[in-house]
């Protein structure tokens, strides 16, 4: 067997050997590149054009694209179990890729981590995860967006809009980057009219397209004339919403174009921010930072223009409200607040602001949210 | 909107039921055709995937959802007429070129289907059967689709023509025994890979309703297994066409229970509401069948209840 | 599709001469030589696919060979994903003796791997070994039991297994995630609602000098045993009189509920190893990634291989060379990731159009020559 390796890759040598004489005098774009490139992976759980999750991070690799010095791998639909690790394996061994990003958040423990401590000289930066540096690798890292402070304003913009005053969510799993979502939006709209609440459905799965529609039906059947929702692909949520009348806020990437009427605004990611960063610590030889957080004002997170129905009023509170959250220390979650079985989360004069680390263990709803967490 | 409380959860069963019943009726109305005729079609999964992506894709380039229905009919009469033939040559399993035919209609439908994941399609039109009422949620519950429709037609037609037709004498017959279909001078092969072909193509209009209606977008996670579940929906119908018909409407109205049950505030468990339709479905099985009935209505021919 | 070929082999005439051991290997060839035709004829297949996309085959097939098998780490990449494929396949493959397609293996695989999880924190503290062999032991019962009752439904109450199976892989997963959700939540899971994790102690680690865990060892063996249990045993063949004619095993004084009630159990047993595997091999945990097609492709491994389970372990390492390589392909041709299911596609289906060779070419049937001459 090992015999067997040896002549293969002794053979791969010299033929690569020959095709580089061979392509001595033609322009040697090819070899140029690869000879001073950094390769960078990117894994998505999904596919990449999902009009949500996987999308927003495809959009943000392609920035890379056009960089000077990088060359891009992508693998799309790779499982949270042994596939990824192998994934990674391969990229490193057979692409040569040095800095890998796998984009989901299941990925990150135990897959990216034990990929980490086998693979010292590449660097792994990871969505979502919390990387701790008394625990974790110190080739590997995380990165995240502050994208509730997006759903607090799809939230205002809510509040304006609903007659009803019962507005909806479609939410995957009850988790506390969906949990921190569900109570932004609420307490965004109840900015605007402290008596409105909103209802929560879990779905159950990440991407599960007749139950999101349905429960975006049940929604509606329930008086909820707003609805956003937090699944990998808010494609059809958006389109059953508009179909039913209601308006929506979207999520993840932009879904404008699926109800131009009915849209209003979005909380959508900017990957693109952040993937340009790494690449260019990467290119100029410098270490990555392990922990990267970032939110509106940092263009990790944008929202999307406001459609043609939003009122005027609403379109005042949503831009003072951006701007003082672009000025940081906006906190969502702030005291008195109780959560929705009456427990107390807050005191008053207590505070969470975005870059709060509690929130990222968030395990309640707040007092408004119909729902329930298990 | 008016607050109709509690009375959702009924409302959104019945909606439910009509929403999202109709690609297991189209499934299971096929399925019970071939299996009549003394085959079973495991892959008809695949066949729905493939007319999802194939009327999601014909409808953007025409404009036109009919012309996707058709195509997606054509696609599945093809995958049916593979499946015949294949299962014409001695000593090939049926089940498994079922497997084998769900996994290659599943991957060339996501293959060709890449392009067609971000275009918007024109979607089937409804019927507003509720227009009477005021209330809106009554409205949409009872917005039906015509394939709903036709599905329904279907089965009773279905129903009668097995019984009172020629056609429908034939098939059975062929699914029954062979050995005496051969002896009125019918060819069991030829038949099947008819019944075969029949079931794919409305198996795909199944997958057109998914592209094309409900929950009407073309992408890779589209379905959730109502293909297999169909076939399985077949059996416990015990290839009754009306039987079909009811089994899908059961599971369609079970499967709207989880969203209505927590839009009302019943939030714990959710999981297990989810499961409604699986476990009613199970339940209803044990408490039907009993040693000795297991025959009853079963094609003498099928391999799965030899 | 009885395995006819397998039992003939079985009972060879002894080849004392040399004609008699040309003989014995003509037999044995066909079995060896029909698939691999069937193989090249899949193969063949898709590069015409490819030559329509205006994509080369060759590079394709060398992409398939580096990826999955023609390197160490690709080697080790095949084996590592052909591991819950043979516990998978089993769990088709044992009930298929019975005359029972059982196609819900996937329930199995789930509620074994959290009934893993949970006795691995449970035990917390014992000695590993104790601790593993109660994981391994509860998720075999978990899964036995999963498939066991699907078994007795079908000989008590003639409830159709398929359906069965498959509506219990449903309700399986739903309790799965109800479980991890809830009560058996490690609050610290976060964002991937998990298990609490196993202590580094209970997990099983590599094979010394590869990547691959222990299980591909206990799946290898798994196979060996079942082939062993069919072909060699008084219970095998009661299976199989039982999975030719029920009425017939019985006036031969069979019972045979007891036998389909434990095939089915030792089928969802190694099914739920798979499971605990996944959890103490690979995942740490028991979470929603345990439901991820194994049991699926399970099916296709069974089938593939004829139901025999030795036959499940070349079929198990060549579908995991293909997956492994399945990446590569994505990367450098610019293919989507559903290449490899229509490549699988393909060469499932003219596996199984070869089925129908058997038995045709006088060259593998050496008493047909003597007719001849």
């Amino acid at each position: 067997m090992t015999d067997l390796t040896i002549s293969r890759r002794s053979l791969l040598k010299t033929t690569a050997a020959g095709a580089a004489l061979g392509l001595a005098g033609v322009p040697a774009f090819s070899t140029r590149a690869r000879a001073a490139a950094t390769t960078v992976g990117f894994i998505y759980v999904g596919p990449k054009d999902d009009f949500g999750y996987n999308q927003a991070h495809a959009e943000g690799a392609k920035a890379l694209k056009a960089m000077e010095g990088i060359e891009l791998v992508e693998e799309e639909n790779v499982p949270e179990t042994v596939d990824v690790q192998k994934t990674m394996e391969s990229m490193i061994n057979l692409d040569g890729a040095s800095l890998l990003f796998p984009t989901s958040f299941g990925y990150y423990d135990p897959h990216v981590l034990a990929m980490a401590k086998k693979f010292p000289d590449a660097q792994f930066r990871h969505c979502g995860g919390l990387w701790d540096k008394s625990k974790h690798p110190m080739n590997a890292g995380s990165y995240f967006g502050y994208i509730a402070m997006g759903q607090y304003l799809n939230g205002v913009v809510a509040g304006h809009m609903s007659k009803s005053k019962k507005i909806g969510f479609v939410a995957a799993k009850p988790i506390p980057q969906v949990l921190n979502n569900v109570n932004a939006f609420l307490l965004g709209a109840r900015a605007v009219d402290p008596t409105i609440t909103c209802q929560v459905i879990f779905t159950g799965e990440w991407s599960l397209a007749v139950k999101e529609a349905e429960a975006v039906n049940a929604l509606v059947d329930q008086g909820a004339d707003v609805i956003t929702c937090h699944v990998d692909g808010p494609k059809v949520v958006v389109q059953t919403a508009a179909n039913r009348g209601a308006f929506v806020c979207g999520y993840h990437a932009s879904q404008a174009p699926l109800a131009p009427e009915k849209y209003l605004t979005g909380a959508e990611w900017n990957w693109a921010t952040v993937y340009s960063m790494y690449a260019k610590h990467a290119l100029a030889g410098e270490p990555l930072p392990n922990f990267t957080r970032g939110g509106l004002s940092d263009g990790f997170v944008k929202m999307s223009p406001l459609g043609p129905a939003v009122t005027e009023p609403a379109r005042k509170q949503f831009e003072a409200t951006l701007a003082e959250i672009k000025k940081g220390g906006y906190a969502v979650i702030k005291g008195p607040l109780k959560d929705n079985k009456g427990k107390e989360i807050a005191g008053a004069g207590k505070a969470f602001p975005e870059t709060a680390i509690e929130l990222e263990s968030t395990s309640f709803l707040v007092e408004g949210v119909l729902g329930s967490t298990s | 909107m008016e607050d109709i409380g509690l009375w959702g959860v009924p409302l959104a069963i019945l909606g439910g039921a009509i929403r999202v019943s109709t690609p297991f009726i189209f499934v299971s109305l096929g399925e019970a055709v071939t299996e009549r005729s003394g085959r079973i079609n495991l892959g008809l999964e695949g066949t729905l995937v493939f007319g999802a992506m194939a009327a999601y894709a014909v409808a953007v380039e025409t404009g036109s959802p009919w012309f996707g229905v058709l195509a997606a009919m054509a696609a599945g009469a093809g995958f049916g007429l593979v499946h015949g033939w294949i299962c014409s040559f001695p000593r090939v399993n049926d089940i498994a070129v079922g497997i084998a035919l769900m996994l290659f209609g599943i991957g060339l439908a996501f293959f060709f289907g890449k392009p067609y994941i971000q275009p918007s399609a024109p979607p089937l039109p409804a019927i507003g059967f509720g227009d009477w009422s005021d209330i809106p949620q009554v409205r949409a519950a009872l917005n039906v689709n015509v394939l709903f429709l036709f599905g329904a037609a279907l089965a009773l037609a279905l129903w009668w023509g097995f019984k009172n037709t020629k056609i429908g004498l034939i098939v059975r017959v062929v699914g029954d025994s062979a050995d005496s279909a051969r002896a009125m001078g019918l060819s069991p092969t030829t038949v099947r890979l008819f019944a075969t072909a029949f079931g794919g193509a409305l198996a795909a209009i199944g997958g057109a309703y998914l592209s094309l209606y409900y929950p009407g977008s073309w992408n890779e996670r589209i379905s959730s297994g109502q293909g297999l579940m169909a076939v399985a929906l077949v059996i416990f119908a015990r290839w009754n066409p009306i039987g079909c018909f009811a089994a899908a409407m059961l599971f369609g109205g079970a499967g709207a229970l989880g969203p209505a049950l927590q839009s009302v505030g019943v939030t714990q468990g959710y999981y297990l509401f989810y499961a409604a339709p699986y476990i009613l479905t199970l339940l209803i099985m044990i408490a039907t069948s009993s040693p000795g009935r297991q025959l009853a209505g079963a094609p003498g021919e099928l391999s799965i209840t030899k | 599709m009885a395995d006819v070929t397998a039992t003939d082999v079985a009972a060879p005439l002894a080849p004392p001469k040399l004609s008699g051991a040309i003989a014995f290997a003509a037999r044995r060839a066909e079995g060896l030589v029909i698939p691999l035709a069937a193989l090249i004829a899949g193969m063949a297949a898709f590069s015409l696919f490819l030559l329509a996309l205006g994509k080369s085959p060759t590079q394709f097939f060398e992409l398939m060979w580096r990826g999955g098998f023609g390197s160490w780490f690709s080697l080790q990449n095949a084996l590592l994903r052909a591991t819950p494929l043979l516990f998978a396949a089993l769990c088709v493959a044992l009930p298929a003796r019975l005359g029972l397609t059982v196609i819900g293996g996937e329930g199995a695989i789930v509620l074994g791997g959290v009934a893993a999880a949970a006795f691995g924190h449970w035990l917390s503290g014992l000695p590993a070994p104790m601790v593993i062999l109660a994981m391994g032991l509860a998720a075999m019962a978990a899964g036995g039991l999963w498939i066991g009752a699907v078994g007795a439904l079908r000989h008590y109450r003639a409830v159709n297994e398929t359906i069965s199976s498959l509506l219990m892989a449903y309700i399986a997963i739903a309790l799965m995630n109800q479980l991890v959700e809830g009560p058996l939540r490690d609050p610290a899971s976060l964002n991937k609602p998990s298990t609490h994790p196993l202590a580094e102690a209970y997990r099983i680690g590599p094979i010394p000098g590869m990547d691959v865990h222990w299980g591909l060892v206990v799946g290898i063996l798994a196979c060996v045993a079942c082939w062993v249990l069919i072909d060699k045993t008084r219970w095998g063949f009661a299976a199989r009189v039982a999975g030719g004619n029920v009425r017939a095993a019985q006036i031969q004084g069979l019972s045979v509920g007891p036998l389909i009630v434990g095939f089915c159990a030792l089928a969802g047993a190694f099914a739920g190893l798979a499971g605990m595997f996944e959890v103490a091999a690979v995942q740490g945990t028991a979470n929603a990634s345990l439901a991820i097609g194994y049991g699926y492709t399970g099916i296709l491994v069974a089938f593939l291989a004829r139901q025999n389970p030795l036959g499940c372990i070349p079929v198990a390492f060549l579908l995991g060379g293909i997956a492994a390589a399945g990446g590569l392909i994505q990367r450098r041709m610019g293919l989507p990731d559903a290449t490899i299911l229509v490549l699988q596609g393909m060469l499932f289906i003219t596996v199984l159009m070869s089925e129908t060779l058997y038995g045709r070419f006088k060259i593998f049937n050496p008493d047909r020559w003597k007719r001849a001459a």
